[in-house]
């Protein structure tokens, strides 16, 4: 173990440490990767299921309730309880985290992306029924691109909650920075390694958000304009 | 590692033991501890929120301030916090640092439903008791608070709710609580612990949910009935509702 020496090399204990960064540059690099590889593939998988949940929840309105209701209740669970309801069933790997993840994600996608689409003006759907849009043509011309500011919302949250909770995945053995943060603990607390673990995770997270707002000015330009 | 046979099973069984219950160290000692953390965390965050939230609606000032916060916390991830804390503390272990850092998870929602619901009282309300002459404090005490109450009590279920949900991370920093169950039951692997974890997942899970069934049930009776209705609008999330999950 690698840390161990550096730890040794450096009674001092800093908060921050350019030689422990230096010496695990490698570990340290797998861990990022590992956090964003996580967060990408468990918000492409929420978008993916809650786009259509959404566009359910808003063709039929009785839906509505329950989706968002059972999405509430898987969103109360304790992330620990979730991760220990799924890893009995399918180990602790990668999937017990991912699913874990997604089913969080779901719930701020779900909300935001019904909200955006509740809040298409009433006349402008009926404006394009009247041109003779069908009910698909209507979703993706209409609907859908005028909900975008939600469904970006929406995604812009489920990304930075979801890069918070991948440390939990430590648990199950796959944390990415969450795995810095932990051993950091338990190697006599080990300022430096806890310190660069977690630094990092809120750097990615606001790197991903800025990412995303910079979408969201390039694909909703108007509301930038409108904004000024 | 293969999964185990059967979990639902072993679940059923290892909650139907007695001495998981009353061993020390068994259900009945993590549920104290973990109320007991819980209740501290909340105490402390409220102590601070609160007032902090009420005088800064009062003024009008800090909307920024709130919205940041909510944001800063959203991203900062809860095992970092607490871990960061016991080291701060020096003491490394117990419960003070734990007790602090999920008050901190706790403050956002106190403090941004504070906000809001002393910014969302009638500003005719607001004037007309400027008019009989109360003073910028009374106006807080007589108007605005009974006002905010309802918010109040919306922001105190949701950060409840969260600390429950965070304090079973504690078991990571050696903090107690039910979370240990779970992570004692992960010491044993898959197969030999997989009744254990399960039953450990379900009893955090029932406290969270029963918390904040309860504490909804608490929300709906110091709200006013023609205040009712109107705040249940589906895909409004509140402020509060953006939390971390932890």
């Amino acid at each position: 173990m690698s840390f161990r020496l550096s730890y040794r090399a450096d009674p001092g204990n800093p908060w921050f440490s350019w030689q422990y960064v230096r010496d695990n540059s490698d570990t340290i690099l797998a861990a990022v990767r590992e956090h964003a590889s996580l967060t990408g593939r468990a918000v492409l998988i929420a978008v993916l299921i809650a786009l259509p949940l959404s566009v359910l929840a808003y063709w039929v309105r009785p839906l509505a309730g329950p989706i968002l209701a059972v999405s509430g209740v898987v969103y109360t669970i304790p992330s620990l309880a979730l991760f220990a309801f799924i890893a009995p069933y399918l180990g602790t790997g990668t999937t017990t985290v991912l699913v874990g993840l997604v089913l969080y994600a779901l719930l701020l996608i779900v909300r935001n992306v019904v909200a955006g689409l509740n809040q298409v003006p009433p006349e402008v759907g009926e404006a394009a029924e009247g041109m003779g849009y069908g009910r698909w043509g209507r979703l993706f011309r209409i609907d859908l691109p005028l909900a975008v500011p939600g469904i970006l919302t929406g995604l812009r949250l489920a990304t930075v909650s979801t890069v918070a909770l991948v440390t939990v995945g430590v648990l199950v053995g796959h944390g990415g920075l969450g795995q810095l943060i932990f051993a950091g603990f338990q190697n006599n607390l080990y300022k430096a390694e806890i310190m660069t673990g977690s630094v990092l995770c809120v750097a990615l997270a606001v790197v991903l958000d800025l990412l995303l707002v910079l979408v969201a000015r390039l694909v909703t330009p108007w509301t930038a304009r409108r904004a000024r | 590692m293969t999964a185990a046979a059967n979990p639902i099973g072993e679940a059923v069984v290892w909650i139907n033991d007695p001495l998981n219950w009353t061993n020390p160290g068994g259900m009945l000692d993590r549920l104290g501890e973990h109320l007991t953390i819980s209740a501290l965390a909340v105490a402390l965050g409220c102590l601070v929120a609160w007032p902090l939230g009420l005088w800064l609606g009062h003024t009008g000032r800090g909307g920024g301030l709130v919205v940041l916060v909510s944001n800063a916390t959203l991203a900062i991830p809860t095992l970092a916090l607490l871990t960061i804390l016991p080291v701060v503390f020096a003491s490394g272990f117990g419960r003070t640092p734990v007790v602090v850092a999920l008050a901190v998870f706790a403050v956002p929602p106190l403090l941004a439903n504070a906000y809001t619901g002393v910014r969302q009282a009638d500003p005719e309300a607001r004037d007309a008791a400027r008019g009989m002459g109360l003073s910028g404090g009374q106006v807080l005490r007589r108007v605005e608070l009974p006002l905010a109450v309802p918010y109040l009590a919306a922001g105190f279920r949701t950060a409840a709710v969260q600390v429950i949900a965070t304090a079973a991370l504690a078991s990571f920093v050696n903090g107690g609580g039910l979370g240990e169950i779970i992570r004692t039951g992960f010491g044993l692997g898959i197969a030999g612990g997989g009744g254990q974890i399960l039953a450990g997942g379900v009893l955090v899970a029932a406290l969270a949910l029963l918390a904040e069934v309860v504490l909804g049930g608490v929300e709906r009776l110091v709200t006013p009935r023609p205040l009712r209705r109107g705040r249940q609008r589906t895909g409004q999330p509140r402020p509060a509702d953006a939390t971390g999950r932890a």
